[in-house]
């Protein structure tokens, strides 16, 4: 089959045929389209460079705004391009630069097709193809197309030249050794007088210097001069974006800065250029003091101003000043407040996000109420915003602004009431979260959780699921704490759990079995003094035991007893309760909670017995089954009572690996398979429900003596599966029964060090407070137990990405390089260049002395300042030797930073037999 | 930097679209579903920037259309918003008060102003004087061009080889 014939072409359907096409619409759009491909795919075929050209316009069409896939026509478009008419250059250009990517395979046949157009004479060619380059770049391209790029970035068509600067700044990314040949003729084209040019170059600096804004210090006094000088705000705007990043670097810099900045800001009358130098002002100016008050002037004008444009910004400028001067945000409380209401959604979470900046220790409890208010108000959307923004707020690091822990938990249970309310998993992992860490507010945790079990109501809310969970663990967990454990039983059981999802109904069995346990013990072991059990003074030390944990727990034992009376009769009705509600379970799908109800049941049956009997206790038969039954119950209240100790997620780290097991071995494919499950939210502790724990422990117990044999393997396995999933191995009392091929998983050092950290923690938190704290605190605020290691934010240290790195490093090595000649332009041009040359000087030297990682830049740059001072031309002659200097310096510091140095290394290679110039010759000379 | 700007009418149907960061085609789509469904659904008289995964997105409704470029967190919004009118004015003067139907027909026209415009993600041409002149100079090649091959003499030659 050949191409389409010359009838074909003649009547080719044009793009505009194409749209009317669409638009008229008469077979339908998906019809009218498939049928164009088609006819499209056969003209694509053709010969004829105009038919394949139309062809092609006609797919971009379609894969631009009906995103058809465009990939097959790859090569076609590359013969378009081929073609010497600009038309179709310009179809193939505009069709390549929307559809290739880095993996595109004809890419690599493009090189010679942009070169040859790089060079042509006709500028709109070289535009054409300068564009196609910035979006379709890759390594290969980049490096080839170098040279082409470098010399028209000094072509004297002014035209070709701005382009060819901003397509620089994508040839740099993706091929960072081209900075050693362009960077120069990049630097030359600032000082160019043409604002199109100029304006390039400062956009391509401003973006090199967010990803690296120290390698850029030496350029900064032409970056002053262009501040100054600048009649564009398009331009000026880019240099503040650039002095933002540079000043906090550089404290003289920023003095010198911050008077044109101000200047700026009261002249201008361009809304853009003056919210750019708010912005470059409260983000890296703040220390000034006239200068921020100068900005919190603009700002206020922005809040009240009408536009809802600037309203925004204005917020979104106060949220940047807020991390340094709260003030400010105090001071326009009140627009800020007011904001909450404001029609535009964006503009509410802005402004909440500022009133929760204001919250601190003293007012979060007024703040919190007023939002939550609010949140029964507003929409879901926001709703869910602020109890968000009010939850994250709270617990930030580990519950620092919360004195009053009981206030926050009933805060938590009301927010969970509130209608809209969507965050169920974040107030479930709060509530375990505080249980666990804080101590003195279990009993009103236990108040809230049964407050919230009980109401019937809630269990028909599915956002509400996850809560309700974590409060039945509560209840589980903290009975001791309740007034009444009845009715805890009663909720835990009643009806409407059915609607709960199986993984939280099981989490209810097991807290019933809890519940149910404890009501027992309290009936006969405890309150066995009066039912006539002997030996309550045994029972006595072995509760003592048992609540070693919290010595006011006992109390509490006194005032449930007193409180709530538990008969004989109440526990009957009890275990009736539990078969009745438990036994339809028995059938259920989910093995969770069929595992979970047939336990509960099993002891329901072993106890039976006793309690049925133990009214009439005068024959001796049914009181030695009670006694057995006694010790039933103690045994399992005694597994349960133990306390759940909050466990470091790198616990497992600090188990040592035993001689010959070899933790990745087999492993390696797993890793794909398991790639995507998600580890568990990691920035609080783990919790486990103790059965669930137990499971896991004492079965991993049996496969291991049962298959001691293979037992590398499967301890391997077993090991690996502790790494992933440590959160769920806590250090428990089971360690007795945990076989000795396999380390304890509460070293009893792991757990000294552990008390010793959280004690140690306990006194430094207590410390941090005390200057903070007022002292009209009625009541001091409960230890939070912590784990430093856990708690401890990971700190951020944004690793740079090897090819910045590589870039910045070449930048750098340029910029040192041209150390003899940039003075030279900037004294000639400036009337104080003096006073510059030597700042340039001194700052070139602090660059250099960046390798030196200790910060104290400062002084050490002075140091070199007052060695540099007074005479440039001494200066010069002495730049070698203080060339030497910093290789020496950063051959000293490469022992701490290998890796920086490594890629210092390797850009300095080259340089260094003869000093700097053999790469760049002429650059230089 | 721009990291791609978008046109979308009131009804969602996408006019224009131009990328400046590699998106594939199907993250294209869900880009574009995602923003229309944020941005159209915003009422009048609201703020033109919305926060969209870590990026901003600036929009301007001129009739019926809405211009949206996206942007980084510490770009400057407004001057955005300046690129997005200076753009529409250049659109006005090229086509002589410009519509969305000039923008449907003259599709690939619309996107040869914006590369005048933007390059790299950067602003190229603040004078739009300059821009309708380039655009002008780069039509009337086309044409030129047009002529000499459209001639239907020329169409036979070709087709007998």
């Amino acid at each position: 089959m050949s191409g389409p014939s010359l009838m074909d072409s003649l009547f080719q359907r044009t793009l505009e045929d194409l749209i009317k096409g669409l638009r008229q619409q008469l077979i339908g759009e998906q019809a009218f389209i498939s049928k164009a491909l088609e006819e499209i795919r056969k003209e694509i075929k053709s010969t004829d460079l105009s038919t394949k050209s139309t062809a092609l316009l006609k797919l971009c069409y379609l894969s631009n705004l009906h995103f058809h896939d465009m990939s097959f026509a790859a090569f076609h478009a590359l013969e378009v391009l081929s073609s010497p008419r600009f038309p179709h250059k310009k179809i193939a250009y505009h069709a390549i630069s929307l559809s290739f990517h880095d993996s595109t395979p004809v890419l690599l046949l493009i090189t010679n097709h942009l070169r040859k157009d790089l060079t042509s004479t006709n500028e709109f060619e070289v535009s054409l193809s300068l564009q196609c380059l910035s979006r379709i770049a890759n390594v290969d391209l980049a490096r080839d197309l170098t040279p082409e790029v470098f010399t028209l970035l000094s072509s004297n068509k002014l035209y070709v030249r701005k382009r060819a600067v901003a397509v620089v700044l994508r040839v740099f990314e993706k091929y960072p050794d081209s900075v050693r040949v362009c960077f120069k003729r990049l630097v030359e084209n600032l000082e160019n007088y043409d604002p199109q040019i100029l304006s390039a170059v400062v956009g391509v600096f401003s973006e090199l210097a967010c990803k690296d804004p120290r390698s850029y210090l030496p350029l900064a006094p032409e970056f002053y001069k262009i501040l100054v000088d600048s009649k564009s705000n398009w331009i000026s705007i880019k240099v503040l974006k650039i002095f933002a990043k540079l000043a906090p670097l550089e404290p003289r810099l920023a003095n010198r800065v911050v008077e044109p900045i101000c200047d700026l800001m009261r002249k201008t009358g361009a809304k853009s250029l003056l919210f750019e130098c708010v912005r470059t002002v409260v983000t890296s100016f703040s220390e000034y003091e006239s200068a921020v008050r100068l900005a919190v002037e603009k700002i206020r004008e922005f809040l009240v101003d009408e536009d809802p444009n600037l309203k925004y910004l204005g917020l979104h400028a106060l949220s940047i000043v807020a991390s340094k001067h709260l003030w400010v945000v105090s001071e326009n409380k009140e627009v800020v407040i007011k904001s909450l209401s404001d029609p535009d959604p964006n503009i509410k979470i802005e402004s909440l996000r500022l009133v929760m900046a204001m919250v601190s220790e003293h007012n979060v409890a007024e703040i919190s109420k007023v939002l939550v208010n609010y949140a029964l108000k507003s929409d879901p959307l926001f709703c869910n915003e602020i109890l968000g923004s009010i939850l994250s707020t709270c617990s930030r690091n580990v519950y620092e602004i919360i004195v009053d822990f009981d206030w926050y938990v009933s805060l938590l249970g009301e927010m969970s009431r509130i209608p809209h309310c969507q965050m169920g998993e974040e107030i479930e992992n709060q509530f375990i979260d505080i249980g666990l860490r804080v101590k003195d507010v279990r009993p009103e945790l236990v108040r809230v959780a049964r407050d919230l079990l009980i109401d019937p109501a809630l269990l028909g809310n599915s956002f509400l699921h996850r809560v309700l969970s974590a409060a039945a663990w509560v209840s589980g967990e903290y009975v001791e704490f309740s007034r009444n454990p009845l009715e805890f039983m009663e909720a835990l059981l009643q009806p409407r759990t059915s609607l709960l999802p199986p993984s939280i109904m099981a989490i209810y069995i097991q807290s019933a079995f809890k519940v149910l346990v404890f009501c027992l013990h309290t009936c006969f072991v405890r309150g066995g003094s009066t039912a006539g059990v002997p030996a309550s003074a045994s029972y006595e030390s072995f509760d003592d035991l048992s609540v070693e944990n919290g010595a006011d727990s006992t109390v509490a034992h006194g005032q449930t007893c007193t409180s709530a009376p538990i008969t004989n009769e109440s526990i009957v009705n009890l275990l009736k309760l539990v078969e009745l509600a438990l036994s339809p379970l028995l059938g259920s799908h989910d093995v969770e909670v069929q595992e979970r109800a047939r336990n509960l049941l099993g002891f329901v049956d072993l106890i039976k017995l006793e309690a049925l009997n133990s009214s009439g206790q005068e024959e001796n038969d049914s009181e030695r089954k009670g006694v057995e039954a006694t010790k039933i119950i103690r045994l399992v209240h005694d597994a349960f009572s133990k306390e759940l100790g909050p466990v470091s997620l790198t616990a497992q780290g600090k188990v040592p690996v035993p001689d010959g097991l070899t933790l990745n071995e087999n492993l390696g494919d797993l890793e794909t398979i398991c790639g995507d499950i998600e580890l568990p939210s990691s920035n609080t502790f783990s919790f486990g429900y103790p059965s669930e724990e137990k499971d896991v422990s004492s079965f991993s117990n049996l496969q291991i003596k049962e298959d001691s044999g293979q037992s590398n393997e499967s301890t391997s396995l077993l090991a690996e599966h502790r790494k992933r999933h440590g959160l769920y191995y806590l250090p428990s009392g089971k360690s007795e029964v945990i076989s000795n091929d396999y380390p304890p998983a509460n070293d009893p050092a792991l757990q000294g060090d552990n008390n010793d950290n959280a004690s140690d923690l306990v006194k430094l938190t207590a410390e941090s407070l005390v200057p903070k704290r007022k002292p009209n605190h009625s009541k001091p605020r409960p230890v939070v137990v912590k784990l430093d290691e856990v708690d401890e934010k990971p700190v951020a240290v944004k690793q740079l990405e090897s090819r910045d790195d590589s870039l910045s490093g070449a930048v750098r090595d340029i910029l040192f390089g041209s150390e003899d000649i940039l003075p030279t332009s900037s004294r000639s041009n400036l009337p104080n260049s003096n006073r510059k040359g030597k700042k340039k000087q001194h700052m070139i030297t602090q660059v250099e002395s960046k390798e030196n990682v200790v910060d104290d830049g400062n002084s050490s740059s002075r140091r070199r300042k007052d060695h540099s001072h007074g005479k440039e031309r001494r200066h010069r002659k002495k730049n070698a030797e203080e060339r030497n200097e910093t290789d020496r310096k950063e051959k000293e510091s490469s022992s701490n930073h290998p890796r920086r140095h490594k890629s210092r290394q390797r850009a300095e290679e080259p340089l260094k037999v003869p000093p700097q110039t053999s790469v760049i010759p002429d650059f230089l000379l | 930097m721009i990291h791609f700007v978008l046109l979308i009418s009131r009804q969602g149907k996408v006019r224009l679209t131009k990328w400046y960061s590699p998106y594939s085609q199907k993250e294209r789509t869900k880009v574009i579903r995602e923003l229309s469904g944020l941005i159209l659904t915003r009422g009048p008289k609201l703020c033109n920037f919305v926060e969209w995964r870590g990026l901003r997105v600036v929009y301007k409704r001129y009739a019926s259309l809405y211009f949206c470029m996206c942007i980084d967190e510490d770009d400057n919004e407004l001057e955005i918003l300046e690129i997005i009118h200076h753009y529409v004015e250049v659109l006005d003067r090229y086509f002589g008060s410009v519509c969305e139907l000039d923008l449907i027909y003259n599709f690939h026209k619309a996107y040869f102003i914006l590369d005048e415009l933007l390059i790299a993600g950067e602003l190229q041409e603040p004078s739009k004087r300059t821009v309708t002149r380039l655009v002008a100079a780069q039509d009337s090649l086309v044409e030129t061009a047009k002529e000499q091959t459209s001639s239907i003499t020329n169409i036979i030659a070709q087709a007998a080889k």
